[in-house]
């Protein structure tokens, strides 16, 4: 029948009466000349090149090293075995002890760092006088060396006799605890704990502060309280910032190594021993390569599990 | 000099056709404005003809010479862009001065030239401030500063005043207009705001869906609309469109009559209907009509009329002022 | 929630950061009390808190160590080159992919960041081999080079979303301006990405500096950095408490300093933009 014409009483009128006017128009922007184009691929050649070399050479020895049966002291030896090396070590006790201890490890820091990262991070965003010194305060294990912070937690804090957490036991007139020796996972777990637990607050942190003012407020509006504006509105704005958190650190955990390395060194028998460090140990101590590429393989295959999860969310953030 | 002419000039970002064939005389000297939805493509037009973006097909002539391969540099054209794009780690100097930097010029030349251009706008007390030290305003006359400065063959303006509040985009409409004739270059100025288009240009351009739906003075536009699409984008409000049996009666598919085209009366002739919404703007009457089975008009009247919603009113067109329109949507004309 | 915040609430608040905060920074700050301690007090029970010999006869005792200078320079060469070089082959393609990007730049990106991924310990062993064949082993040449390619995804993540952050509109004046390419880099891109660039740089130094795997595993003496030279504090002999405070916190003084500066970035570099 008619092509309507718009109503809108509401727009604005007197000379300037504009039809087809959004503040914000989508821009119409193309690729640029292709005299740039050949210049950006050329720009991002060296960088790709390097990083595929990087990529893929290592791998593929690692690979093919993990068919041989190869031993450092013996290097005349290798000769092809097949997955001889995958049996060995996938069914070698000291990798399902090593693949527990790497998962309780991985499991304890995020669920301590996360657990204890969302009050944390609620804390500091709160009006708090002299927040950015607390913040440096909280911030500051994060940047501090592994090898150091494993040194200082073994020696000026848990050794049995002189570290001060013994003279607090002491204190209460608990028998000092022999960190290394009765609960050495657990004392590790905490040192790598105390290392991340910033990094969650951080991330935490930041992902509250761009949470709008304005749907708190709406919230509140509505009638919610504290708790009810917390489990409705900050937590579901949380849960992509702990799910990065979570994916991150489970790519870094998996590797915990200068922490185990300067402390326990993988003791005692295996109990402290996690994936990282039981290949350490097969390559350098023991010179097996074959067996160590074949649980390098075994490692990168579980961190690309991961992986596969966190490039997806990443990915889907770079649309916007 | 200033002579740019589009011979079937085309552009696809792989299967989608952004530019389906434009051809385009610009004339030395006059300001022609690229107008049309969101989409239509004026802005890729305008990035084609400086050099940013490659043709996919066609010629642009620059003063007679085929720039389709040269650089943006080269071209001897300036561009003032919506956001601005000033640099914003220059002085006001630094943003006037860098084109002629580039070009090389000397020192003395350099200083001369941006002293000039910076009185021309107004801007020599602002000389060495930095752009965040500014007022929207002020950055929009820096950027032009910049395009003037380099005296270029043409400018290319692409929405430049859209991000200012109204009071100033209509000072800066008659700054920008008044300074393209003093200094006499042509101007290609790229906006989706028709009363900009209708007011600046001398010629202006239609777009939609990539193609040039009419090219031709403000008035032609208004007068003339070679079709549906230019008769109900140009002019505001929307011109009133009619199909069915009142157009046939017409020998027409669909006719169109604007608003400051239909009386108003009480009673008498015309199209009965009640008003739904009355605006009162003391200088003119807007009423939003609902005719029945004509459909929803729109009408205007200049001056104060005492009516209000629900009031019944006749709307009859001015015969003369009609404008009729086949099956295809082009115009038919008597 | 509270921001007409109440009094007591600022109190109970503040009271309770503070206490947490000092907690959580409590390890650090018995390091630095005890590196101001001779040995004997370091070992005192009941610990000694604030009420000691405080000396700097610890720090005297590193800095005379001529293997603490050569150690921690290392740890400069090593964390500024990766650092640089790694900057170096960034910026371009960096540029390339916020400026001119193509269908596949997000599959690039991502790939770039999968690389990331990849443990360490899995290429250990032809990493380790590579290096003895080609004579890299502690050398601060393959250190520099395993960890400038360790941390490059990183640092070519955070250049692509600082650059993406800069309107492309102004490089294009830049160009309708006369500038070429190379110009355009020089006047217009640097120096709007100087925030950008020096807080990539901060970033990855300190990555670099805290590194400790490769080094770890890669050096043992002429190259070692620091992580590997306060390592040897933990073999039974070197129970020198307060020697390794003091060393450890000339470690870690001028890191903690470097991070402060650039917390904010930390966490758009270390989630590649996923959280801002």
């Amino acid at each position: 029948m008619a092509h309507t014409p718009e109503l809108s009483p509401s727009q604005p009128s007197g000379s300037l009466h504009r039809m087809t006017a959004p503040a914000l128009q989508p821009t119409e922007t193309g690729t640029g000349t292709r005299q740039t184009q050949l210049l950006a691929r050329m720009l991002l050649t060296p960088a790709v090149a390097l990083l595929f070399i990087w990529m893929i050479v290592p791998l593929a020895l690692t690979i093919y090293f993990s068919l041989l049966r190869y031993n450092l002291l013996d290097s005349e030896s290798a000769q092809f075995v097949g997955f001889e090396n995958f049996r060995y070590f996938l069914t070698d006790p000291a990798f399902l002890a090593s693949l527990q201890n790497t998962l309780v490890l991985v499991g304890s820091v995020l669920g301590l760092t996360i657990l204890l990262g969302i009050p944390l991070a609620l804390l500091l965003d709160q009006p708090v006088i002299g927040r950015n010194i607390v913040r440096l305060m909280v911030i500051a294990p994060f940047f501090v060396m592994p090898t150091v912070s494993a040194l200082i937690w073994k020696n000026l804090l848990m050794h049995p006799v002189s570290g001060l957490f013994a003279w607090i036991a002491k204190l209460f007139g608990a028998p000092p605890i022999d960190w290394f020796n009765d609960i050495p996972l657990f004392a590790i777990i905490l040192i790598v704990s105390w290392q991340w637990l910033p990094f969650a607050t951080l991330i935490l942190l930041t992902a509250l502060q761009s949470l709008d003012e304005e749907q708190k407020e709406a919230a509140e509006m509505d009638g919610a309280g504290a708790l009810s504006t917390f489990i409705y509105i900050t937590l579901p704005h949380l849960a992509r910032p702990i799910t990065v958190v979570i994916l991150i650190e489970t790519i870094f955990l998996l590797t915990v190594f200068a922490e185990i390395f300067v402390t326990t060194g993988g003791g005692p028998g295996l109990q402290t021993t996690n994936i990282a460090f039981l290949i350490y140990s097969q390559a350098l101590i023991q010179y097996d390569v074959g067996g160590a590429s074949a649980g390098g393989l075994v490692a990168v295959v579980i961190a690309n599990i991961v992986a596969f999860f966190l490039v997806r969310i990443v990915g889907r953030n770079l649309e916007a | 000099m200033g002579q740019i002419t589009l011979q079937n000039v085309q552009k696809s970002f792989g299967p989608v056709h952004i530019i389906k064939g434009a051809d385009l005389d610009i004339s030395d000297g006059s300001f022609v404005v690229f107008v049309g939805p969101s989409g239509c493509g004026k802005t890729t037009l305008l990035r084609l003809i400086a050099g940013l973006e490659d043709v996919s097909g066609g010629n642009i002539l620059i003063d007679g010479k085929n720039v389709v391969d040269v650089p943006p540099a080269k071209r001897g054209l300036s561009m003032v862009f919506q956001s601005y794009a000033l640099y914003p780690h220059m002085s006001v100097r630094g943003n006037i001065a860098f084109g002629l930097k580039m070009a090389g010029l000397p020192k003395a030349e350099i200083s001369r030239k941006v002293e000039a251009a910076a009185a021309t706008l107004n801007l020599t007390p602002y000389l060495d401030r930095k752009p965040r030290e500014l007022s929207g305003g002020q950055r929009q006359r820096v950027a032009i500063g910049r395009a003037i400065v380099r005296e270029p063959k043409a400018f290319l303006f692409d929405e430049p005043l859209s991000n200012l509040d109204a009071a100033l985009r209509v000072q800066m409409r008659l700054e920008v207009t008044r300074l393209q004739k003093q200094l006499g270059t042509t101007a290609i100025y790229v906006t989706h705001d028709q009363v900009e288009a209708m007011t600046m240009a001398d010629k202006i351009v239609v777009l939609n869906g990539g193609k040039i739906e009419q090219y031709g003075t403000p008035l032609e536009l208004y007068e003339k609309p070679a079709n549906l699409f230019v008769a109900g984008f140009i002019g505001s409000p929307k011109m009133n469109f009619i199909s069915g049996e009142v157009a046939g009666r017409h020998d027409a598919a669909t006719i169109g009559v604007r608003p400051e085209h239909l009386k108003i009366a009480r009673d008498g002739e015309g199209w009965p209907g009640n008003i739904m919404v009355a605006e009162h703007l003391g200088s003119d009457t807007f009423l939003y009509v609902d005719a029945g089975a004509i459909g929803p008009l729109t009408a205007r009247h200049v001056g104060e009329l005492d009516l209000s919603a629900g009031d019944r009113v006749l709307l009859s067109p001015d015969p003369g002022r009609l404008h009729r329109f086949d099956e295809t949507g082009k115009s038919l004309r008597a | 929630m509270a921001r007409i915040a109440t009094s007591r609430h600022v109190a109970v608040s503040t009271v309770a950061a503070w206490l947490v905060g000092f907690l959580i920074f409590f390890p650090i700050l018995w390091m630095v009390l005890a590196s101001f301690k001779t040995e004997l007090d370091a070992f005192a029970i009941p610990p000694k808190f604030l009420f000691f010999h405080w000396t700097t006869e610890n720090y005297a005792a590193v800095q005379e160590r001529s293997d603490y200078v050569h150690h921690a320079l290392n740890s400069i060469i090593v964390a500024g080159g990766s650092t640089l070089i790694a900057l170096l082959i960034a910026i371009p393609a960096a540029w390339s992919m916020a400026f001119s990007p193509t269908k596949r730049t997000k599959d690039v990106l991502l790939w770039m960041l999968s690389t990331k991924m990849m443990p360490p310990v899995g290429v250990l062993v032809p990493i380790y081999l590579i290096y003895r064949d080609f004579g890299l082993l502690d050398t601060l040449t393959g250190l520099v080079f395993i960890l400038c390619l360790g941390n490059l995804p990183i640092v070519i993540w955070m250049l692509f979303t600082y650059f993406k952050e800069i309107p492309k509109d102004i490089l294009e004046a830049a160009r309708m301006d006369g500038a070429t390419i190379g110009r355009e880099l020089v006047y217009v891109l640097t120096p709007m990405a100087v925030p950008g660039l020096a807080s990539t740089l901060l970033l990855n130094f300190i990555l670099a500096w805290n590194e400790a795997f490769w080094t770890l595993n890669l050096s043992t003496l002429e190259a070692a950095p620091l992580t590997v030279f306060i390592a040897s504090y933990s073999s039974p002999e070197g129970l020198f408490w307060a020697k390794l405070s003091a060393a450890s916190t000339l470690a870690i003084a001028p890191i903690l300093v470097l991070g402060w500066f650039s917390q904010r970035q930390l966490v758009r570099g270390l989630t590649f933009g996923a959280v801002k």
